[in-house]
């Protein structure tokens, strides 16, 4: 029996998804234990769901798996930009059509018919969770070398600022992977297309 | 699967699709953090975070700029009361005694002799206001003055050429430091805080502060010193934290 499929994750972008998602995975816990040792806030992580095991082993699986994102990202950036891929997918975003799509969202209305095009919603909550990712690396780097970094320090508040941003971007992205995770659930076949890249059309 | 079967069977394919799914994913997640204590201190994972620190030391010698000042604060940034911190509590903090203190040269150098207090004073010192950045995330503004250990290293006919120069402490910390950050104009033997001599909970008779790295990497009530092309190690570093450690 034929089957049409259309494809729609390219094969780089699969494989640079569940790098990342691991890549993720790991700083986050790891980053958890590691503000764990010097909250911010008047709250700590629950150890449990940590990574590292104590300050030392948390901060070798942060700065190990940092090469990973960093690395990763950076290819994904460069096939999305280069490819066109990443303009097709999530542009145009407008403040309208994303005020429509957030309206049908909550109405339960909103379209899943074609897998392939994103709605305005899916764009930027996309390009967000791209922009919070830079915004990871660029505050890390800073917390990182305060000093021989500091021209990237100093415009966010020198390195308690760069700490502040860290954070606040950690909780973006934890924010995203929830709703992102949430969305696939509601619609599982979107799961096995981030692995085969295809569409099925019965 | 058959895409007949699969129409009529859509919705309820779904929803089992999506129990399995909701129940897989849970398994893993559960799974990826309940292993990640055991994970850690797997031998075979051991060895490979070990050897991206090693990595990493060497990615951060890359970094460091030898020119590069640290930025400096004015003096109404100072942090009240300045943290203690060590590998102890502050009620067990070491008095050296001044008058019997005697600080050790060896290793790579050319005059091996020992320092007293007043000879160490003696020498030419410079000031600082710099943040000090602690590996457990807080960092706190202090002011330190003292000699640049620059002056100090080519005074003693140190081999400004060899790897390391290490550290031993009266309270039996340890710990060693690249050449590189050790020329730094802002690597000082601080003999003082806040213009005051430096009190025992901060270090006396002296600490090597370095704004350019992170707390645990100033050894405190140092008695000697050693330059060598031999990897010393440090107090926390032979624990697992990262050698290099540079701001």
């Amino acid at each position: 029996m034929t089957m049409e499929t259309t494809r729609i994750h390219p094969l780089p972008v699969r494989i640079a998804h569940w790098v990342n998602a691991l890549a993720i995975l790991l700083m986050v816990a790891s980053g958890w234990r590691i503000y764990n040792a010097s909250p911010l806030f008047d709250f700590s992580f629950p150890k449990d769901l940590t990574l590292g095991g104590w300050l030392a082993g948390a901060l070798q699986w942060h700065f190990a798996a940092m090469w990973l994102l960093a690395a990763n990202g950076l290819l994904y950036l460069a096939y999305g930009i280069g490819s066109g891929h990443l303009i097709r997918k999530l542009w145009p975003i407008s403040p309208k059509l994303l005020a429509r799509d957030l309206l049908d969202a909550l109405r339960g209305r909103l379209s899943h018919a074609d897998l392939s095009v994103y709605n305005a919603a899916q764009r930027a909550a996309y390009l967000g969770a791209i922009l919070l990712a830079i915004g990871l690396v660029l505050s890390g780097l800073a917390i990182w070398k305060p000093v021989q970094l500091y021209w990237l320090a100093a415009p966010m508040g020198d390195y308690e600022g760069a700490r502040l941003l860290h954070f606040f971007c950690m909780t973006g992205i934890v924010l995203f992977v929830l709703v992102h995770v949430a969305m696939v659930i509601l619609v599982p076949k979107t799961f096995l297309t981030m692995i085969t890249g295809r569409l099925k059309h019965g | 699967m058959d895409s007949k079967l699969e129409k009529h069977a859509g919705p309820l394919l779904e929803s089992v699709e999506r129990r399995l799914f909701l129940k897989r994913g849970l398994s893993l997640g559960a799974l990826t953090l309940l292993a990640g204590c055991e994970l850690t201190e797997d031998e075979g994972v051991q060895r490979v975070l070990t050897a991206m620190s090693r990595w990493n030391d060497g990615a951060q010698a890359w970094l460091f700029d030898p020119k590069r000042l640290a930025p400096e604060f004015p003096e109404s940034r100072i942090t009240k009361p300045f943290p203690f911190n060590a590998y102890y509590e502050e009620d067990e903090v070491q008095v050296v005694d001044a008058t019997d203190y005697r600080l050790e040269v060896s290793g790579l150098v050319r005059e091996k002799k020992s320092w007293t207090l007043p000879e160490l004073y003696a020498l030419p010192q410079v000031s600082q206001v710099t943040r000090h950045i602690c590996v457990e995330g807080w960092s706190a503004i202090g002011k330190w003055s003292g000699p640049r250990f620059s002056d100090f290293l080519q005074r003693i006919g140190a081999d400004l050429g060899a790897k390391y120069v290490g550290f031993k402490c009266a309270d039996d910390y340890y710990s060693s430091i690249d050449m590189a950050t050790a020329l730094h104009p802002q690597t000082i033997m601080a003999f003082k805080y806040a213009d005051q001599v430096l009190p025992p909970k901060y270090g006396f008779p002296w600490k090597l502060r370095m704004p350019t790295k992170l707390g645990f990497k100033q050894p405190k009530h140092i008695v000697a010193l050693f330059v060598t092309d031999q990897y010393p190690g440090g107090y926390w570093e032979d624990k697992g934290y990262n050698w290099f450690s540079g701001s």
